[in-house]
């Protein structure tokens, strides 16, 4: 699905990561964590195409992520979900709208999806919020919405940073229930967080893999989780 | 929730949704709109002038190329005999196409505005006038009157409509300069599309960074842009045209007196080129948004 190769990214000669190795397999659980400012979030960048690696080699779904131009990078972002840290949604649509967007700048906005798009907003707690604008809604809700658009294109990689930095521990169970379900559905999935609790908390429920970033590179971290 | 659902789906579907991906900016809009509709009412304008100094210039160097006069004041005794030296004089002069002496009729309706119709021309001691018409090349006008002055002394050439040449040449740059300024006028519009469209990507970077994300291709992004700008240009200049040419109906009519000013309107088939200028510009909007949009993003991350 993705896989880096030697990858190195440096912000303006400043090496952020170097030598990092990795191939997602298709149907895996990955947990990312590492310290703030570690690189969680350029990594995840370098995975769906945001950030082209200043070293190394990046594929997704077996294409070179350098090689890529414009259109092949968006065609490719249809079959990856991102949700991000800071989830930003075009304000003046409703939230429905919002979570339709990828069904519309994809050309694929049907009327059989109204249905999916109602089922999918229930499932993430946000049936009252059709007609509601994103700057009303609360941190978490932004972040259930930000999933639901992530998911409604039926991805086949998951990329969260930090989903569950913004709601309660009930709701970020939810999410990561949720996050379980898809990756049982044979969804591939990668969670940044550095929420310890949730890690163990989805362990008990799938095989999950913790990458660590420490020292400017990647680490399997122990099972000692 | 039925009704809920329903107006989503209009949204997914067709163009409607990608119009409404940028969202509305009503200061922008107004800029846009006014400006357009200035730059067609100011096109209006100069394709009338345009159109006005050509027609003077051809209707004036028409007349040109026929029409000079000479005017022989002789004693009733010798008057024949000069007119006839001077037709003869003109049948050889080169340059020279037709030459006609007025009859007494004729001469009696010029006189007629001032003497009133029942003028006896015959008894009164009036010039007799020749009409002469050139061919396109001209005649010499100084060799002309030396050789009248040596065989009619009486005989005076009137090139009463030479004086209008230069004019004509300017009717003619006149016209060329309102070419001229219907391209810069063009050329502005373009300048003022382009920067209004920067403007509206720039300010929609957080939009435009979200349908990235969202899998949305460049062209569909900025087809949005290119839409809105062009559908504003469109109406803009539509307005503008229509202002432009109500106010040339409005312009007060000097009847046949032809003149720059007053011949400041469209005649027949001529009020159709107007209708030109909307799609002009619009075309000129869509191609500059179309530009703007692909340098803006092409240069995005």
């Amino acid at each position: 699905m993705i896989e880096l190769d030697n990858v190195a990214y440096s912000y303006s000669g400043d090496a952020l990561l170097t030598d990092i190795s990795l191939q997602l397999a298709p149907g895996t659980f990955h947990f990312l964590t590492g310290p703030s400012g570690a690189g969680k979030t350029t990594f995840l960048k370098l995975c769906y195409g945001a950030l082209k690696p200043t070293g190394g080699s990046v594929h997704i779904f077996g294409d070179d992520v350098t090689e890529m131009d414009r259109d092949a990078v968006a065609y490719m972002r249809r079959r990856v979900g991102v949700v991000h840290q800071d989830c930003q949604f075009l304000d003046h649509l409703s939230v429905a709208e919002n979570v339709a967007l990828p069904l519309s700048v994809s050309g694929q906005a049907t009327p059989d999806q109204a249905e999916n798009l109602n089922e999918l907003m229930g499932w993430v707690g946000l049936q009252g919020k059709f007609d509601s604008l994103p700057p009303e809604l609360s941190g978490g809700e932004r972040q259930r919405a930000a999933l639901a658009r992530a998911l409604i294109l039926s991805p086949d990689v998951i990329l969260a940073d930090e989903p569950t930095g913004n709601v309660d521990w009930e709701m970020s169970q939810r999410l990561l229930r949720l996050l379980i379900e898809l990756n049982r559905m044979g969804k591939t999935v990668m969670i940044a967080t550095h929420d310890l609790g949730l890690i163990r908390a989805a362990k008990a429920h799938v095989q999950a893999r913790v990458l660590r970033i420490t020292n400017r590179t990647l680490q399997t971290a122990g099972a000692d989780l | 929730m039925r009704a809920r659902l329903d107006q989503v789906i209009a949204l997914l579907k067709g163009d409607q949704g990608a119009d409404r991906i940028v969202p509305p900016s009503g200061f922008t809009v107004r800029l846009t709109l006014f400006t357009s509709a200035a730059m067609a009412f100011l096109t209006i304008f100069a394709l009338a002038l345009s159109l006005a100094a050509g027609r003077l210039g051809t209707s004036w160097g028409d007349e040109l190329a026929r029409a000079s006069t000479i005017r022989i004041s002789a004693p009733p005794e010798q008057m024949q005999e000069q007119v006839a030296s001077v037709l003869r004089l003109l049948e050889q002069t080169p340059g020279v196409e037709t030459a006609r002496a007025l009859s007494a009729d004729e001469q009696r309706e010029l006189l007629e505005p001032w003497f009133g119709p029942a003028l006896p021309v015959e008894q009164l001691p009036v010039p007799q006038l020749i009409d002469v018409s050139e061919t396109s090349d001209g005649y010499d006008a100084d060799s002309l009157r030396l050789r009248l002055q040596a065989e009619a002394p009486g005989a005076v050439l009137d090139e009463h409509t030479r004086w209008r040449r230069p004019l004509v040449a300017a009717a003619s740059r006149l016209r060329l300069l309102g070419w001229v300024s219907i391209l810069l006028i063009g050329a502005a519009t373009g300048a003022m599309v382009t920067l209004a469209a920067h403007a509206a990507l720039a300010a929609n970077a957080q939009v435009i960074a979200v349908l990235r994300l969202v899998g949305a291709t460049d062209g569909y992004i900025a087809q949005a842009f290119v839409r809105r700008f062009t559908l504003r240009t469109l109406s803009g200049a539509l307005a503008g045209t229509l202002a432009g040419m109500a106010a040339l109906l409005l312009m007060p009519s000097a009847g046949d007196v032809e003149g720059l000013l007053t011949g400041l309107r469209f005649e027949g088939w001529q009020w159709l080129l107007p209708l030109v200028v909307p799609p002009l510009a619009a075309l000129v909007a869509y191609i500059a948004t179309s530009a703007a949009a692909r340098r803006v993003l092409g240069g995005l991350a």
